[in-house]
């Protein structure tokens, strides 16, 4: 065992301020991310305000020990808003030298290292590139740093129960995380619960298990660490009264499409390929079969979208999900749906790209792809959730949109939201309004079918294959008006371009007006922002503007179209900053589409932008 | 069934203008499904023809139900969501050599696995027609043709063969102007799962007469095998028959009075295949039902999932959207 060299807090006591960074980092097979699940519920349920960023590699077990082979998982969580994951941990949880050697370069100066010593081997550290021993050579020193074997610990805590050493080491995370528990005050309970049922078939596992962490977190309480770490308690956040829980962007997608199909009063089909890290969706979705969804694994990405048309030309919601690799898949079958103008939700949860690119990692570098990747004039609305919670609403967003107007919809999250968690406040269901869907009857007497006749909106009618007397025929080929008969004349094909970019533009109608989420109408400076830089954008405004500085942020989730009130809201700034996880399209975007001086501020990493960037790139606009 | 209905294969035909070229052989497989459908069903509403691309691919147009003319080799995947949101429908699908074979392979193959109930028309002329004549994955080895002015070197797929082996559970062949076509329609329609169904179709324009070593009026009795269950494998007008070589552990051609003709029992599945490959050079082309075994269909298998999962559950949303562990904050909210 190293003894720690420095007390925890230094000049500046964590257990002063009002939020904390704590990143657990350890090999694959560790259970990070578990660790950091289990921990993220206990801060939750302590009041907390929290943001988290499951960091993972691609590989689902890479070799042991290596630095490509670490998995992370950071959550911040304070007394107040919390926005993001958060920029620099204050605690980096070590459980090997290459989770060390990834991590530590962006733990705070002066932030915690807790190392379990008993895994720097010679072996381990030379698989992490290290010569000398980091937790021995006082290369740490700008950090604190508390060592010791919590293997060693976790072996003599589950002695008892009988398991092969592999087996009994499996529990370390979880003596780990008795011991973060310990350092923050939470209660142990939720997660003891949370064992007994994850191995209910399994007791001496679950077991082994708490008494690990039970025993995590007496070493704290006793303070065998050597009064080093003081415990801390970290006051609740506020936050508007109602009922909480932790939600993560898949689910919230899930439960969101599941009300959406309810609100059109439809039962929804779901079309899906396994990819990262949309695949969660697909997993959520098909336990709810009793509210009326079917899914379907289907056999590849094309499948996957054209049984989800399919299953609206026959009269259910149809939706599919993908990541970007997928979605180019299912560009064909989008313009069958645009064409065919029938409703359908297509998700894409981002992932950063071209081609494999990152699996695993997040960017929003599929905004030209939505918007504008299909063959011919094939316009459709495209919607980006902000954050885990946002992603409900947008999912109901969605279904009200691809139904009202007969047209595909896309969907942007990214793996990011897909994957992070945050408190979400339980909505109210009676509070959204309903939007039944009503499909086409014959009418009495002599009659044309007309399939393509238009409402006030320029939607078609939905006609379900089954009902009588208006029999039918529909395709990608071009149509004439109204009859939807082959037609592919030059008028037939400029009338139904058309139409069909017109009711696209008319969904802008029945969308809100553009809002400023925080800051003034018109000034100096905007930041304009979509997707999941919600967090790091609205606090890098809110220090700015705490400063004095005259900063706004405005948030898009209509990508298109976009809010009628968009054009003259930009133009009442003297600047434009638009950060984005790409190349800069979203400003290309409103480039074109307002003649607005946007600027680009883009990050292509693979990590969420942090807080500081965009602050200095605040301060150096208005400097 | 064959019950009466007020329906004629007029009323089938929809208003639409045949647009194939003058000879097609899909004018006549156009005519043998109008003529078949009014034994079939009672009314248009309930029927929905769903193609791909390609020549055969226009067919729904030209039916009066329900029809999707969807995107290349797309029409097994759409048809699969089709019936698995409405299991009532009955559902057709229009295709090609191509269309099912080359471009929509992967589809057709996991249709047949699953063994989705519907009825699956594939048109092979062994050639590419909407694309002014490439060769296609049926066109045999030496196909000259745009693509191939040297002749194809590649070797042909064999439907039936490719349906047996993706699992297909009924697989049958007819011919575009032979009559029998409408039994085959029929017994297709009354298999319930995916009835796989191959159609040699004549393309006037790029690949004229390909099949005419067995269609041709000539030879069509020494060169046509009409298998009928429970009947003995005969042709030649019954002068010649299909008999097992243990020897070779082939099939062999005997003469008709021959103890030694098989009978034809189509849940044979090794005979099936045996049949679908039969050598065009000594062998009749096998046709009718070679293979027919039913089984449960996937369509009835996903919704009595659903059914029995979601039994006795209560599909609360107020529930759902607040599952799992949450916490009440009970205290105004203070200024940040």
């Amino acid at each position: 065992m190293v003894a720690a060299t420095h007390t925890l807090h230094g000049d500046e006591d964590l257990a002063q301020s009002e939020a904390v960074v704590v990143r657990f980092a350890g090999d694959s097979g560790d259970g990070m991310q578990l660790t950091g699940g289990q921990f993220t519920l206990s801060t939750a349920l302590a009041g907390n305000d929290l943001a988290t960023f499951p960091d993972f590699p691609a590989e689902i077990r890479a070799p042991q020990g290596t630095t490509f082979g670490v998995s992370a998982f950071q959550i911040n969580f304070g007394s107040a808003a919390i926005e993001t994951a958060g920029d620099q941990p204050d605690v980096l949880v070590a459980m090997n030298p290459a989770a060390l050697k990834v991590n530590v370069e962006a733990l705070r100066e002066g932030g915690l290292i807790i190392a379990d010593s008993g895994e720097f081997s010679k072996r381990n550290l030379a698989k992490a590139g290290y010569e000398v021993n980091p937790l021995e050579d006082g290369s740490l020193a700008r950090w604190q740093l508390l060592a010791f074997d919590i293997s060693a610990r976790t072996l003599e805590a589950v002695k008892d129960f009988g398991l092969s050493n592999k087996e009994a080491l499996r529990s370390k995370n979880m003596w780990t995380l008795g011991l973060a528990l310990w350092m923050f005050d939470r209660d142990r309970q939720p997660i003891i619960d949370w064992l007994k049922t994850k191995f209910a078939k399994k007791p001496e596992i679950a077991e082994a298990n708490i008494a690990a962490l039970n025993a995590g977190h007496a070493y704290g309480e006793t303070a065998e660490i050597g009064g080093h770490v003081k415990q801390q308690h970290i006051a609740p956040a506020p936050a508007e009264p109602g009922l909480y829980r932790t939600v993560t962007g898949a689910e919230s997608l899930a439960v969101g499409l599941v009300a959406g199909a309810r609100l059109a009063g439809l039962p929804m089909f779901f079309g899906s390929y396994p990819i990262t890290p949309a695949s969660p969706l697909l997993h959520h979705l098909s336990r709810l079969k009793e509210f009326g969804i079917t899914t379907f694994q289907a056999e590849d990405e094309i499948a996957a979208i054209c049984a989800a048309l399919g299953a609206s030309y026959a009269g259910s919601l149809g939706v599919t999900s993908s990541s970007g690799p997928g979605i180019a898949l299912k560009t064909e079958a989008i313009g069958l749906a645009v064409m065919t103008e029938l409703p359908l939700v297509i998700v894409n949860s981002q992932r950063g790209g071209p081609s494999t690119g990152l699996p695993t990692k997040t960017e929003q570098s599929d905004l030209y792809q939505a918007v504008y990747g299909r063959n011919g004039d094939a316009p459709l609305p495209v919607i980006a959730a902000a954050s885990p919670a946002d992603a409900f609403d947008c999912a109901i967003e969605a279904c009200r949109i691809a139904t009202r107007y007969m047209t595909p919809v896309m969907l942007l999250t990214d793996g990011y939201i897909a994957n992070a968690a945050e408190p979400w406040k339980v909505p109210d269901m009676g509070e959204y309004a309903e939007f039944p869907v009503e499909f086409a009857t014959a009418p009495e007497g002599d009659f044309t079918v007309k399939p393509y006749a238009r409402n006030e909106d320029g939607a078609r009618p939905w006609i379900k294959p089954g009902t009588p007397g208006l029999e039918h025929r529909i395709g990608g080929i071009e149509k004439a008006p109204e009859t939807g008969d082959i037609d592919y004349s030059p008028k037939a094909h400029s009338l139904m371009t058309a139409q069909r970019a017109e009711k696209i533009a008319n969904v802008a109608d029945s969308i809100p007006d553009q809002d400023v989420c925080l800051g003034e109408n018109g000034g100096k400076l905007a930041i304009v922002g979509w997707g999941s830089t919600f967090g790091p954008i609205h606090q890098a405004v809110r220090r700015a503007r705490k400063q004095g500085m005259d900063v706004a942020h405005i948030h898009i989730r209509h990508i298109w179209p976009f809010p009628k009130n968009l054009g003259d809201l930009l133009r009442s700034y003297d600047r434009i900053i638009v950060p984005e996880m790409n190349m800069g399209q979203l400003k290309t975007m409103l480039r074109d589409q307002f003649l607005v001086d946007a600027q680009p501020l883009n990050k292509v990493s693979g990590q969420p932008f942090r807080i500081a960037e965009l602050e200095k790139a605040i301060v150096e606009a208005l400097s | 069934m064959n019950e009466v209905t007020k329906l004629t294969a007029k009323d089938w035909a929809s208003d639409q203008e045949v647009r194939w070229c003058p000879g097609c052989g899909d004018y006549a497989v156009l005519k043998a499904v109008q003529r078949t459908m009014p034994e079939l069903a009672e009314s248009l509403e309930k029927t929905v023809f769903i193609s791909g691309i390609g020549c055969s691919s226009r067919f729904p147009y030209y039916m009066a139900s329900y029809g999707f003319h969807t995107i290349h080799g797309r029409a097994a995947a759409i048809a699969t969501g089709v019936k698995l949101a409405n299991p009532e429908l009955d559902v057709w699908i229009i295709t090609g050599d191509g269309d099912a074979l080359s471009i929509g392979g992967n589809h057709t193959m996991h249709l047949l696995r699953r063994n989705l109930d519907c009825q699956l028309l594939l048109f092979n002329n062994e050639i590419y027609g909407l694309t002014k004549g490439q060769y296609s994955p049926t066109s045999r080895i030496g196909t000259r043709s745009p693509s191939t002015p040297f002749g194809s070197v590649d070797r042909p797929a064999l439907p039936a063969a490719f349906a047996l082996g993706a699992g297909a559970r009924f697989i049958a062949r007819g011919i575009d102007v032979n009559k029998k076509l409408t039994d085959v329609l029929k017994a297709g329609h009354a298999h319930r799962g995916a009835a796989f169904i191959e159609i040699y179709q004549n393309c006037i324009v790029y690949n004229d007469e390909v099949f005419a070593p067995f269609t041709d009026r000539k030879v069509a009795s020494e060169k046509q095998l009409w298998l009928e269950a429970g009947e003995k494998m005969l042709f030649a007008d019954g002068e010649k028959g299909i008999a097992y070589d243990a020897s070779t552990n082939a099939l062999k051609v005997v003469s008709g009075d021959s103890e030694e003709v098989l009978v034809h029992d189509p849940k044979n599945r090794s005979m099936a295949l045996m049949l679908a490959e039969m050598p065009a050079d000594i062998f009749p082309v096998a046709l009718g039902i070679l293979y027919e075994d039913p089984a449960p269909t996937f369509d009835s298998a996903v919704v009595e999932q659903n059914r029995s999962v979601a039994e006795g559950k209560n599909a609360d949303l107020q529930a759902l959207v607040a599952k799992g562990q949450s916490w009440q904050v009970t205290k105004e909210p203070r200024e940040v």
